[in-house]
């Protein structure tokens, strides 16, 4: 891995990974041969329901995260061997406590500073339902880097094995269990606290979980070709995250802009590809594949979050998508109103990536030479990101510059890392080569 | 926990300390000692280094002999103009206090927090 990750527009570059496997020695894309779809959903949604509760348990108890952490990580190997052959249990998330009561039992025997926890793990182990939260804020607290805090909460609270992290973000399991090693002992060296943030840090701090949220869904968003069943889908456990910091959190608007726009993108991810998994823009996108009550309900939660009085990037950018999601043709676009939102969203972001979105809304409005000349201005701030010599290159070929237009396709291709955005720029150049 | 805090400051920021007239420098000088009596309850000691070019370092040279250099060993533009060793709860307890430095020593930009390895 080794890409750094600093700002909210860079999900991308965290990595392109095309969700995981539960293959432990596969790094391939090829679907598991010894695993099938079931049991595969199954072990995904029993992990994401219990071993961030096990892990927050654990961490309460023992005061260790890095010993609750690899405790519950064994436990779940320990399942991933054996319920493929012997079925899943009928209570998942006690076998897994009882194994990891035992391999915790194991390690304190070992490790005689610990022996007065051991009386605590002979009484019934019983999860408060604050553990996973907790955990969330350790893992997403902002002394670790951008990369740490996503690859610790995909590992501690979603229960990810090494080797599914390595394969979502296309790295080896060394380097990420070397990773995973560090950030284990920075939190409990540094003493990184296992709590509730105070109230007055909460804002703050709860904005660092929600960040780290919707990279992982990024990453898991943008790198899905929407025919994976074989993978676990990092977007589907940022989701589900969300969903419950937004039940504890109910009345923090962001949260649930966040929420919405997380659903919205979700609500229209089966007609982003074709059958072949090439990716279809948002213009030539078949509509009527969009799920429509996903995409109503996101709006019931814009409504909720924006009477609450605050508006935030999280609801603007969910208010964004949403006029696209209820707009019934490309043409029926409310193009007026998306300009708004931009200028509002900018008002609270000044960020070039967010001026180049709204550049191609301009685009709609003022025709191609005035969006091209907002882009150029742009050049210093994304010579680096690939959309921008890609919508550049859009509007060089409206405004009949075929030549510029190719170069601007090619920088952006040799840019992107994701093999679906890949083949869309190549097409559009050979549509070019073609033109000529 | 134990913490080492570091108060870095860049050669830039020495430069432009040292361009200030005296009385502003008493001043920042008077609210720095505000600053750690205000946190004396955390603060176990506290001390002001003098410039690199007075520092002088101590290798283990060919054979286990000492070799000494002039300067600092860590290079670079960067200073460490003073430390301090305070005792708190956690990581969040330690970041509040070198948060609150900010308001107080704008001399140092930056404030570095090293655990300390304890018994």
């Amino acid at each position: 891995m080794g890409r750094s990750c600093a700002g909210p527009s860079c999900g991308r570059d965290l990595a392109c990974g095309r969700g995981v496997t539960f293959h432990a020695d596969d790094q391939q894309d090829a679907p598991s041969p010894r695993l099938d779809g079931e049991i595969q959903a199954t072990l995904s949604t029993v992990f994401r329901e219990e071993a961030g509760k096990l892990v927050g348990a654990l961490v309460r108890l023992l005061g260790n995260f890095e010993m609750a952490e690899e405790i519950v990580q064994d436990a779940l190997l320990v399942a991933l061997e054996r319920w493929p052959i012997e079925g899943v249990p009928q209570r998942p998330g006690a076998w897994l406590l009882t194994v990891a009561r035992r391999r915790a039992i194991d390690y304190i025997r070992r490790d005689a500073r610990y022996r007065d926890k051991l009386a605590l793990l002979e009484r019934p182990v019983v999860p408060e339902p604050d553990d996973r939260l907790r955990l969330m804020f350790t893992c997403c607290h902002p002394a670790l880097s951008r990369e740490t805090q996503v690859i610790l909460t995909l590992r501690a609270v979603c229960g990810f094995t090494t080797a599914q992290i390595a394969h979502a973000f296309l790295a080896s399991e060394s380097a990420i269990s070397k990773r995973l090693v560090r950030a284990r002992q920075k939190i409990v060296q540094a003493g990184i606290p296992y709590r509730v943030p105070r109230e007055e840090d909460l804002d703050e701090r709860l904005n660092e979980v929600l960040t780290v949220l919707y990279l992982m869904f990024n990453e898991g968003y943008l790198a899905s070709t929407g025919s994976v069943p074989t993978h676990r889908d990092l977007a589907e456990d940022a989701v589900w995250l969300v969903a419950f910091v937004a039940r504890l959190y109910p009345r923090e608007p962001e949260v649930l802009g966040l929420l919405a726009l997380m659903r919205l993108h979700l609500a229209r991810v089966d007609a982003r590809f074709d059958g072949e998994g090439k990716l279809i823009l948002l213009p030539n996108q078949d509509r009527s594949r969009w799920n429509q009550q996903m995409i109503t309900e996101a709006g019931r939660l814009i409504e909720q979050a924006a009477a609450l009085g605050h508006p935030g990037p999280y609801q603007i950018q969910a208010a964004l998508v949403a006029c696209h999601a209820e707009a019934v043709s490309w043409q029926a676009t409310d193009w007026p109103q998306i300009l708004a939102l931009y200028d509002l969203l900018l008002s609270m972001i000044p960020s070039p990536v967010i001026r180049l979105n709204r550049a191609v809304a301009l685009r709609y409005m003022a025709g191609p030479a005035i969006a091209l000349s907002e882009v150029e201005a742009l050049e210093h701030d994304l010579e680096a990101y690939h959309l921008f010599h890609a919508i550049r290159g859009a509007f060089l070929l409206e405004l009949g510059c075929s030549e510029q237009a190719q170069a601007a396709e090619m920088r952006a291709l040799t840019l992107t890392g994701n093999q679906a955005e890949q083949s869309l720029l190549h097409q559009r150049i050979l549509a070019l080569n073609y033109e000529r | 926990m134990k913490y080492l805090l570091l108060f870095c400051a860049t050669q830039e920021d020495l430069a432009a300390w040292r361009a200030l007239p005296e009385e502003a420098r008493a001043q920042t000088r008077v609210r720095s000692a505000q600053w750690i009596a205000e946190h004396r309850a955390q603060i176990r000691s506290n001390n002001g280094l003098h410039l690199p070019h007075t520092v002088t370092s101590v290798h283990v040279g060919a054979g286990g002999q000492p070799l000494v250099t002039d300067g600092p060993f860590l290079e670079g533009t960067e200073v460490i103009g003073g430390y301090a060793e305070i005792e708190v709860a956690d990581l969040d307890e330690a970041l509040q206090l070198a948060g609150s430095w900010a308001d107080h020593a704008p001399g140092h930009r930056v404030v570095e927090i090293w655990p300390v390895v304890e018994g």
